[in-house]
């Protein structure tokens, strides 16, 4: 506890420059990222990553400096090159997207460890450092270095600010874009130029290896929140600064842990407590709007043969028994007390020993849905011309969605029908 | 005969990987065993951790597991979860990578790995662990020995399940019509991916095993049409790549593992002029 408020004070120099080096390195990647994510080219952004490293390599050789700018020229270079080298192989070469993807990313690499190893071999004088670029070297960043890489971060987040409405173009309708009239080939350029951006100064942060978590997974943590695509930007930053301060917090609190791990296990657990928890697009939310779904279908559908078993007399009240409804539509007996559950809770039957009746409510209900399925079929018939025998299905499955605004309609296309095509009559409320 | 020694295992390990690969490439997958070469880390550092050593069978099998349980969680985040595959094969990976390296750091007593043998191996040191018998005859390494047992596996695999991954992975609706099990043969080749990688780890690392797994058999697919011709090609490239990488690595002093990635994309360069320029056109397989 201590230990928190220590961090959080910021009372040491060095904790205050890391902390908001990782928080504005995550915040940055993960803005920029939305774009990647939403264009499905995420991938693209690990591949570049990795692609990245050669390009740092052969700069420090060139110039024998560590100079943050000199190294993330070398590192735009190679970003670049690979970038080209992807769109190049899976447009003109039999490759598909996918292996040259993989391809380019992994001799991008190779190359680059070739070449760091060579550099460490020769003990050339400065090089020390230079593999913290594999995994990062958030917790060594200096003054300079902050200066720097927040200068990068600002250019980045004014460009997205002030091409906002381009890029959503861009990434949600390119064919439209180019219509309009926008110069799709430059922004483009842009995008690709400020993806290489951030993931040149990112990898400070988690390193080439785990820099793909920094693109993507903010934006995976953001999707399921919302379908606005400022509010999946604001949520992804959000994502990537948070995680930025857990990660430089634990590495200060426990030194010898690397910090880009920990800033991806953050981000992996916020996106995975997402996809899970999510309200409507979660998985859990999912679940339960399915479960919703076939507790309405088997209830409605109990329903419809209560119906059946009085349309023929005079609707008066009358008991039937569970064989009497099996009669009418088959259901497993679960589903049968599970359905007669459910209708005695909204009290459309009653029960009197092993036996049900609709309610007053529940004949109201029972008709309506009939009613759905009848109409409906009466529309197949009449408007799409199918025969009769096909329409069956279509109305079992739509009769537990039309609402009442969509029956309206029908009535009124229709012209108030009394009779289904199999003539049987529709029920109106009387 | 150190040489030797690196240059057969390298061998080894890249004809596996090549074969593979041609599968990997073929069923569109080439990412997706990028995925598993990074995630197996957490299962080998459990598996190190248990068992306290990288050779016993049954811990590579279970490191392999921890391969197959990638392809189960990118399938679950992309059907269930309904995030797009790209990124679903990005978390994966990244998430079950940084728990390995989190753990190879928590452990580093324990564990006897350290951050550049994840990344590129160390099949330098290959020729240092060799197997000796009791009257003192020296067997060769043992990390050829390992290797050497997983080709075998992987060669038998292929002939006897040439059929199966041949029409699953060209024809999936075909396949099935003819009742071969899809899933059982996505499965199967995914434990031989996570096998392999587990195996090939400790001398080429996580990372370029992917290059090992994919730059040859790319080389291969760009100038031929026909399976079998693409499987001989990839692995005559993964040698060349093999032999090639271990005299560019003694001749700039680098990482062996780097130089053989490099010679694979050098050959796939050539391969890619082979079947570009008109006049090299003939040549092509």
């Amino acid at each position: 506890m201590n230990n928190l408020i220590d961090f959080l004070s910021f009372s040491d120099p060095n904790v205050r420059v890391v902390t908001l080096g990782t928080i504005f390195l995550g915040m940055s990647a993960a803005m920029v990222g939305t774009f990647a994510f939403l264009r499905k080219r995420s991938l693209i952004g690990d591949a570049i990553a990795h692609a990245i490293l050669p390009g740092i390599a052969l700069a420090f050789i060139f110039f024998q400096s560590k100079n943050p700018l000199i190294l993330m020229s070398g590192a735009l270079v190679s970003g670049w090159l690979a970038m080209l080298a992807i769109e190049y192989l899976s447009r003109s070469t039999k490759l598909k997207p996918d292996t040259s993807i993989g391809l380019v990313l992994s001799v991008f690499f190779g190359v680059g460890i070739l070449l760091l190893t060579s550099i460490q071999h020769s003990g050339a004088g400065n090089q020390a450092g230079l593999d913290q670029f594999l995994f990062g070297k958030a917790a060594s960043m200096t003054l300079s270095d902050l200066k720097s890489y927040s200068v990068v971060a600002v250019i980045l987040l004014l460009s997205i600010t002030f091409l906002y409405k381009e890029f959503k173009l861009l990434s949600f309708n390119p064919d439209f874009a180019k219509t309009i009239g926008l110069p799709v080939k430059t922004l483009q350029f842009v995008m690709s130029t400020i993806t290489v951006l951030a993931i040149a100064i990112g990898i400070q942060s988690v390193g080439v290896v785990l820099m793909a978590a920094l693109l993507i997974t903010p934006s995976a943590t953001a999707r399921p929140w919302t379908e606005n695509l400022l509010y999946m930007i604001i949520v992804a930053g959000a994502a990537g600064a948070f995680s930025g301060l857990v990660g430089s917090y634990i590495s200060f609190t426990a030194p010898n842990m690397p910090t880009g791990p920990w800033i991806v296990m953050t981000l992996s657990f916020l996106a995975i407590f997402s996809l899970l928890f999510a309200p409507k697009r979660g998985i859990v939310a999912k679940f339960q709007l399915q479960r919703q779904n076939r507790k309405k279908i088997i209830s409605e559908n109990l329903l419809k043969s209560f119906y059946h078993l009085v349309e023929k007399g005079d609707y008066s009240e009358s008991f039937f028994s569970k064989s009497q409804l099996l009669s009418k539509r088959s259901f497993t007996e679960t589903e049968l007390s599970k359905a007669i559950g459910l209708l005695k809770r909204k009290f459309f039957i009653i029960s009197k020993g092993d036996t049900f009746s609709l309610s007053e409510n529940g004949l109201a209900e029972a008709r309506r849905i009939v009613r759905m399925h009848r109409l409906w079929e009466m529309y197949l018939t009449e408007r799409m011309r199918l025969k009769s025998d096909h329409i069956h299905p279509n109305a079992e499955t739509i009769e537990h969605i039309i609402t009442p605004e969509i029956e309206e309609l029908l009535l009124k296309e229709l012209n108030y029908p009394d009779e289904d095509p199999h003539q049987s009559p529709i029920p109106y409320n009387p | 005969m150190e040489a030797l020694y690196i240059i057969l295992t390298a061998s080894v390990i890249a004809v596996s990987c090549s074969l593979l690969g041609s599968f990997l490439i073929l069923r569109k997958m080439a990412m997706v065993g990028d995925a598993i070469s990074h995630s197996v880390l957490p299962g080998i550092v459990i598996a190190f951790l248990i068992s306290g050593s990288r050779d016993n069978v049954a811990m590579l099998i279970g490191a392999a597991a921890v391969g197959v349980l990638t392809t189960v969680m990118i399938e679950v985040l992309h059907k269930k979860a309904r995030l797009q595959e790209d990124a679903s094969i990005g978390l994966t990976f990244t998430w079950l990578f940084a728990l390995g390296v989190i753990l190879i750091t928590a452990y580093t007593q324990q564990v006897d790995l350290d951050h550049e043998c994840v990344l590129y191996g160390e099949i330098a040191y290959v020729p240092l662990d060799l197997i000796v018998t009791d009257t003192g005859v020296t067997l060769g390494p043992k990390a050829l020995w390992i290797s050497g047992i997983t080709l075998i596996v992987i060669i038998l695999s292929i002939l006897v399940g040439y059929k199966g991954l041949f029409l699953t992975s060209f024809n999936t609706d075909y396949a099935k019509a003819l009742g071969i099990s899809t899933a059982f043969w996505h499965f199967a080749f995914m434990g031989l991916v996570s096998l392999t990688t587990v195996v090939s780890f400790e001398s080429v690392g996580a990372i370029l095993v992917v290059a090992l797994l994919i730059a040859p058999a790319a080389a291969a697919y760009l100038i031929t049409d026909s399976l079998k011709k693409l499987l001989l090609l990839a692995s005559v490239f993964g040698i060349l790549s093999s032999i090639g990488g271990y005299y560019l690595a003694y001749w700039i002093n680098g990482s062996i593992a780097g130089a053989m990635a490099t010679v694979a994309g050098v050959i796939f360069i050539i391969s890619l002029l082979f079947s570009k320029l008109s006049f090299l056109k003939k040549y092509n397989f």
